[in-house]
C-alpha cells in the first residue's frame, strides 16, 4: 500500500499489528489486520456497529481478555515488542498504554482519589507528590481550572463532559505512552464532544493516541491517520485527508459519505 | 420534486391523485386491519374494563393487607407490652434490690419470672441476644463476606452455577436441625476445644446462627459487588491495577453499602434467630461478658415461657414487653439497612 511507505518514511512507528486476528470464544472479531500507529499523531478507527473498532484497540492493552474467554492470533508491537509474549508484566503494559472507555466512569470517590488512583497503585503514597502528580494531571486534561477548588467533592456530581476530562487525567497521572479512546464522546453533548476534541489535538504533542469513532466529521476533523474497519477486516488504512477526498475503495467511500453503517 | 406551497396540504403537487394511503394495503372482505382491530376491542372493552378494575383492586388489596397485618402484629405486640408497664415497676425492667448471702441489699439483674416476687429485668436477655448476634455477625461477615466477594469477582460462571445455590440451600435447612447438629456434635468439638465450663453456651449458639446467616451476607453481598458497573473494573484493569487491587481498592469500596447492608440484615437474623438459640445456648439467664458462658437470649425466653403462663399476668406482659423490644431493634436495623442500600443506589446512579 502506498500509504506504508509514506508512513514509514517520517515517523516512528509506535504501535504495529502484525497479522493480528482476534477472537471472542469461537467469534472471530478481528481478521488478519496488519497497521500501524505513529508516534504522536492521532489514528481514528471508523467502521459501523460491531465492525471490531473497539476490539482493535482494546487488543493493545489486552483488557478484553479479563472479562472475556479470548484467542489471538499474531503480533502486536508496542515499540517492538509483542505484547503477548509470556514474558510481558500486564500492569505495566497498561500503565503505558492508558484507555478512555465509551462511558465516563469516574470512582465514585473524590475527584482527587480519582486522579490519585493510578500512582497509589504502584506505591507513591507521599502526599506532597501526589498533589503535583495529580495537579498536573488535571491541569494537562484542561480540567484543573473547574475543579482545583473541589478537589474534595465525589466525581460522581459532575457533568459528563468533566467526568470524561476526568478520566482522562487519570489516565495521564501514570504517564502513558499511548492513550486508546474508545468512543470517548458517545455520550456527550456537542459542546462537551468540542472540548475533548481540542484536547486530544493538544495530548497529540505527548502520547500516541489511538481513537475509535462512530463520527465521520470527528475523524477528519481530528485524527492525521485513518483506518477504515469492515466485518473484522481492515478495509483502507490512510492518511485521513486522503481517506476522506479520494478513498481507494468502493466500500470506504459509500460508508464515508453514509451510504450505509 | 416540486411543493405546492398554496395547497393548504402541501401535497406534492405532480403527485397523481391516485396513490391514496388506501391502496395497496391488506384487506379483509372491505376491512383494513385497523377496521379488525378498533372492532374487536370495541366488542370487549366493556369487559376488558372490568377485568382490570378488578385485578387493580385485588392487587391493591393485597399491598395494603401485607401492611395492614404488619400494623396489626405491632399494635397488639406494643399493647400487650404497654401493661407491663403498669403491672410492673419500670425500674424494676432493669434491675431490683435483693438480699445477698451475706444479707446486704444488693442492686441485682436478674429475670426469675416465678412466684410473688417475679424479677423481670430484660438486662441479662439482652446481653444474652447480643453475646449471641454480635460474634455470629462477626463469623458471617468474615465467611459469608469473603463468600460473596469470591461469587461476584473471582468464581468463574461454572463454580458459581454450583456454589451459589448450594449456598442458597443452607439457608433453607430448618433451623431446628442446626440446632439439633449444635447441641449433640458441635458443643462437645467447642468443650474440648476451649475446655469450656458451660457445655451449651453463647458461642455454641453463635455458631449455629452463622450458618443460618452467612448465606443472607453472601447473597447479599454477591448482589452488591454485581450491581457494581463493569466499567469501573475495566477502569481499574486499565490502569494497571491487578485483580486484587481491582476487588479491594474499587469494587468493595463502591459496592460497601450494599455490603455493609448485608451484615446488618444479618445481624437482625442473628437476633431474631430463636429454635437454634434455644437448643444451643443453656437458656441460663446471666449477666456475663463470657462468650463460653451459658446465655438467654429474649427470643429464647419467648419461645420457652410464653406458652406456659396465664394470660394477662405481669410474666404474659413482660414477655409482650420483651417482643416489643425485640421488634423495635430488628425494625430499626431493617431501616437503616434499607436507607444505606438507597444511598448506594445513588451513589451508583443504578
Amino acid at each position: 500500500m502506498k500509504v506504508e511507505h509514506g508512513i514509514k518514511g517520517q515517523q516512528k512507528t509506535k504501535i504495529k499489528l502484525e497479522e493480528l486476528t482476534f477472537y471472542y470464544g469461537k467469534y472471530k472479531a478481528i481478521d488478519n489486520v496488519s497497521m500501524e500507529f505513529l508516534e504522536c499523531k492521532v489514528t481514528a478507527i471508523i467502521g459501523p456497529s460491531g465492525c471490531g473498532k473497539s476490539t482493535l484497540i482494546k487488543s493493545i492493552n489486552r483488557i478484553s481478555e479479563i472479562t472475556n474467554d479470548v484467542q489471538v492470533e499474531g503480533k502486536v508491537l508496542l515499540d517492538n515488542k509483542n505484547v503477548y509474549d509470556r514474558d510481558v508484566d500486564l500492569v505495566d503494559l497498561r500503565r503505558r498504554v492508558g484507555m478512555v472507555f465509551q462511558r465516563p466512569n469516574p470512582f465514585p470517590k473524590s475527584i482527587y482519589d480519582n486522579v490519585a488512583f493510578g500512582p497509589r497503585l504502584y506505591g507513591v503514597n507521599n502526599k506532597k507528590r501526589l498533589d503535583e502528580i495529580v495537579e498536573y494531571s488535571l491541569v494537562k486534561s484542561a480540567l484543573w481550572n473547574e475543579v482545583k477548588d473541589r478537589l474534595n467533592q465525589s466525581a460522581i456530581g459532575f457533568s459528563g463532559g468533566q467526568q470524561q476530562r476526568l478520566c482522562i487525567a487519570r489516565a495521564l497521572a501514570v504517564d502513558p505512552e499511548v492513550l486508546l479512546m474508545d468512543e470517548p464522546c458517545a455520550a456527550l453533548d456537542p459542546t462537551a464532544t468540542a472540548r475533548i476534541e481540542e484536547l486530544i489535538e493538544d495530548l497529540k504533542k505527548y502520547y500516541t493516541i489511538a481513537i475509535v469513532t462512530h463520527n465521520m466529521q470527528q475523524a477528519a476533523r481530528i485524527s492525521d491517520y485513518t483506518g477504515f474497519l469492515l466485518n473484522g477486516q481492515l478495509i483502507e488504512y490512510n492518511i485521513t485527508t486522503e481517506m476522506f477526498t479520494n478513498p481507494d475503495k468502493k466500500v470506504t467511500e459509500d460508508y464515508i459519505t453514509g451510504r450505509f453503517g | 420534486m416540486k411543493y405546492d406551497l398554496q395547497s393548504s396540504n402541501f401535497r406534492a403537487a405532480n403527485m397523481p391523485n391516485s396513490t391514496s394511503p388506501e391502496s395497496g394495503l391488506k384487506r379483509f372482505g372491505d376491512k383494513r386491519i385497523s377496521d379488525l382491530l378498533v372492532e374487536s376491542r370495541q366488542a370487549n372493552v366493556n369487559r376488558q374494563r372490568v377485568q382490570e378494575f378488578i385485578i387493580e383492586k385485588l392487587l391493591f388489596a393485597g399491598g395494603m393487607a401485607a401492611i395492614l397485618f404488619i400494623a396489626l402484629i405491632f399494635i397488639f405486640l406494643f399493647k400487650e407490652g404497654a401493661k407491663a408497664l403498669f403491672l410492673i415497676k419500670p425500674i424494676e425492667f432493669i434491675g431490683t434490690h435483693i438480699l445477698d448471702f451475706d444479707n446486704n441489699r444488693v442492686f441485682a439483674c436478674m429475670w426469675q419470672p416465678v412466684g410473688e416476687s417475679g424479677k423481670y429485668s430484660i438486662v441479662p436477655l439482652l446481653i444474652g441476644s447480643f453475646l449471641v448476634a454480635l460474634p455470629a455477625t462477626v463469623i458471617s461477615t468474615i465467611l459469608g463476606g469473603g463468600c460473596g466477594i469470591y461469587l461476584a469477582e473471582i468464581a468463574s460462571a461454572k463454580v458459581r452455577e454450583i456454589v451459589k445455590p448450594a449456598i442458597e440451600l443452607l439457608a433453607g435447612i430448618p433451623t431446628v436441625v442446626i440446632g439439633f447438629l449444635c447441641l449433640t456434635l458441635l458443643a462437645t468439638y467447642v468443650q474440648n476445644a476451649f475446655h469450656t465450663t458451660f457445655r451449651l453456651n453463647a458461642f455454641v449458639g453463635a455458631i449455629g446462627v452463622s450458618l443460618v446467616i452467612i448465606p443472607v451476607i453472601a447473597s447479599i453481598t454477591d448482589d452488591a459487588l454485581r450491581a457494581v458497573p463493569n466499567e469501573l473494573r475495566e477502569a481499574s484493569y486499565g490502569l494497571g491495577a491487578t485483580r486484587w487491587e481491582t476487588i479491594w481498592k474499587v469494587v468493595v469500596p463502591a459496592g460497601i453499602s450494599g455490603v455493609t447492608a448485608s451484615i446488618i440484615l444479618g445481624m437482625g437474623r442473628a437476633l431474631g434467630e430463636t429454635m437454634i438459640v434455644v437448643m444451643a445456648t443453656g437458656n441460663a439467664a446471666l449477666v456475663t461478658g463470657n462468650i463460653f458462658s451459658s446465655v438467654r437470649t429474649m427470643t429464647a425466653t419467648i419461645a420457652a415461657e410464653l406458652g406456659a403462663v396465664p394470660q394477662g399476668g405481669p410474666q404474659y406482659c413482660a414477655l409482650f414487653l420483651v417482643g416489643a423490644i425485640l421488634f423495635f431493634i430488628t425494625f430499626v436495623l431493617n431501616l437503616v439497612a434499607e436507607m444505606i442500600i438507597n444511598r448506594m443506589r445513588k451513589k451508583l446512579r443504578l
